[in-house]
């Protein structure tokens, strides 16, 4: 194990994953000079201008011609800077690359990672901190992942470039430069698997990407056990071991970062409802952010923001219950 | 004299593919109009020299995108137009297995990488797919077909920009039949025009009459042959029109019937055919021609009634790997 940032974990599960695949290259706004979060730094110098790949501002173009390079049979990373960007690019990804496989009867398929770093970052306001992962997670054709460690981010990296499947990697902007133990050698982390970060019968608490932290601190400060899991993945996601930690609790909070309202927090309360029955839980909380774009001045933004006193608060009020 | 008969044949392996083209779409709006087709099919009834005149100069290894508008683009790049026929009809045996239909056939066999539904969407994907191309060096080009209704789109802008900026091996195809949808191109279109817009960004822009197969086959050549040999992205600017309405239902009532009559006059593969009989070929051989490519869609038809729905369990294939329907 290594101690090392989001930014350097996933910079080096790219650097593997080019080595071993001549096929695999990356294409997005200033990938030559690095990345804006240093995510691409030094793979130009030792992959070339053939495979990183630095683009005009063209969003449209980089998901499209994304798209068309994975159909030509290359494995390309399309890199839209942050989340909210890839909205100049929804056709390519949404009407394009998540249908192209089952509009043509199964004749190409969308090979490719979409990574769109996502949340709030340094008052970013209201154009650059969104958390859209519930939009995506709506299309079929896409695997959706959302990792909220260096370790998770390095090997769902790994585990999107070797799938066939359009593969959209959500990464926290908050916490690339956040440090965790990576392993020597990452392998790719199967889709739909949680991580299962704690373990005790107060509450089942499900989270993922920038609320991982948060989550299993607000965990540790309620005082209480709970059963903590961190999706990873949002679709496949790991229903079995979210349902069964619910069975056992009666008790389950869904923490995300993105609006409570029509947030996938909401599926995954309504997957439980369905398995356990109406009667199946004593008590279920979302913990979201309000249905409000994200202001910019730090109070205000402070204001929206999921803490970790919040989550323990609402694992004591479930308890309660 | 063999150049000659080379000459003539190639001519007539045109013709054939522009009959083709018509009798396959003939037959697909009768079919969209008797309820036997479902949806929606959008003609190109009029234009097939733009998408045989530009095939006849690609190899089986290029690729091409296309359009809404693709049937003729689809053939002429040597699809399997029985396939496409059960496609449109929505049955087993389709191109896309009954699931994409008249917008969203595909025959990756043959380089044909999609119609699209969103008009200018296959700019980027060519683009992307030129690059992989040189990626991987391998011996092709692609050809991107749209209409003059998507240079008012983002993508078209991007992609010029894009294909000139990394001297992509494609050849842009404008085929500007006049009408975006159901409004006349030049009402909603500020400046010069789709070749004046391409030069803009940096791609050379060559105008054709598109109603001219020869026209078409020689300008592609030259084009085709810049592109293979690395002079980067070209831009082919085709003036034809569109016979029919948008769709196979589309009575077309927002233009004058006059105009459109005198388009049927200017008529693509009675020139070619005209210029075939003026270099020796018999009207009996041109007629030929004509019937056997009406007889051979009349078969793709009847085979597609004939052919079995798909399975309803197919709706579920083909979504992706991980996370598949239940």
């Amino acid at each position: 194990m290594t101690r090392m940032s989001f930014a350097e974990a996933t910079r080096r599960a790219l650097a593997d994953e080019m080595r071993r695949d001549p096929l695999v290259w990356a294409l997005g706004e200033d990938l030559v000079q690095g990345g804006i979060f240093g995510q691409y730094k030094g793979l130009a110098e030792e992959f070339g201008a053939d495979r990183i790949v630095s683009t005009p501002i063209s969003e449209s173009t980089i998901m499209g011609a994304g798209l068309g390079a994975a159909l030509c049979g290359t494995r390309p990373i399309v890199e839209m800077r942050i989340a909210d960007f890839t909205l100049c690019a929804m056709d390519e990804l949404v009407s394009q690359i998540a249908k192209v496989r089952y509009m043509f009867g199964g004749q190409g398929r969308a090979a490719l990672v979409v990574r769109m770093p996502q949340g709030m970052w340094r008052n970013s306001a209201a154009q650059h901190s969104q958390c859209l992962e519930a939009w995506l997670t709506h299309i079929p054709g896409l695997v959706v992942a959302a990792p909220g460690t260096p370790a998770d981010a390095a090997g769902l990296l790994k585990a999107a470039i070797r799938s066939d499947d359009p593969v959209v990697l959500m990464e926290p902007k908050n916490l690339w430069t956040s440090e965790g133990e990576v392993p020597e050698k990452v392998a790719p982390i199967p889709f739909g698997v949680a991580r299962h970060a704690a373990a005790g019968d107060a509450a089942t608490v499900v989270t993922w990407s920038a609320t991982v932290p948060v989550a299993e601190q607000g965990a540790l400060e309620s005082g209480l056990a709970c059963d903590v899991f961190d999706l990873r993945s949002l679709w496949p996601w790991d229903e079995a071991a979210v349902i069964a930690s619910a069975r056992r609790t009666r008790r389950l909070l869904v923490v995300h970062e993105a609006v409570t309202v029509s947030g996938f927090g909401a599926e995954v309360v309504a997957r439980v409802v369905e398995a356990l029955g109406p009667g199946g839980l004593a008590a279920v909380e979302r913990l979201g952010a309000p249905r409000a774009p994200v202001p910019f001045s730090p109070p205000l933004e402070d204001s929206l923001r999921i803490t970790p006193a919040r989550v323990a608060d609402a694992i004591r009020r479930l308890a309660a219950r | 004299m063999s150049g000659t008969s080379n000459e003539t044949a190639r001519r007539m392996a045109m013709l054939r593919d522009m009959a083709r083209i018509r009798a396959f779409e003939r037959e697909a709006v009768a079919a969209m109009r008797e309820g036997k087709a479902p949806g929606v099919v959008h003609p190109s009834i009029g234009q097939e020299a733009v998408a045989v005149g530009v095939c006849a100069n690609l190899r089986r290894a290029d690729r091409i995108t296309s359009t809404h508008r693709g049937h003729g683009h689809a053939i002429a790049k040597g699809a399997d137009a029985r396939a496409m026929m059960l496609e449109l009809h929505g049955r087993a045996g389709g191109s896309c297995g009954g699931k994409g239909g008249s917008m969203h056939i595909a025959d990756f066999a043959v380089g044909m990488l999609g119609a699209n539904g969103v008009v200018g969407a296959g700019i980027p994907i060519a683009c992307g797919a030129a690059q992989a191309i040189r990626l991987t060096k391998e011996d092709a080009i692609v050809a991107c077909f749209f209409g003059d209704g998507a240079v008012n789109r983002g993508p078209f802008l991007e992609g010029m920009n894009w294909a000139a900026l990394y001297r992509l091996p494609v050849l842009f195809v404008c085929e500007d039949n006049g009408f975006a949808a159901f409004t006349r191109n030049s009402a909603v279109t500020a400046g010069g025009g789709p070749a004046v817009r391409a030069e803009a960004c940096g791609v050379p822009a060559t105008g054709v009459d598109g109603e001219d197969a020869l026209a078409v086959d020689a300008v592609a050549a030259e084009l085709v042959a810049r592109v293979r040999a690395g002079a980067g992205p070209q831009f082919l600017h085709a003036k034809c029109y569109r016979w029919e309405g948008h769709t196979g239902t589309d009575a077309a009532a927002y233009r004058p019937a006059e105009e459109a009559a005198a388009a049927r006059q200017r008529d693509c593969i009675r020139r070619l055919a005209a210029l075939l009989v003026a270099a020796g070929v018999s009207e009996g051989e041109i007629a030929a021609l004509e019937a056997g490519a009406a007889a051979e869609m009349a078969g793709h038809r009847a085979a597609a009634m004939a052919a079995p729905w798909p399975d309803p369990g197919a709706a579920f294939t083909d979504v992706q790997d991980a996370g598949a329907p239940a």
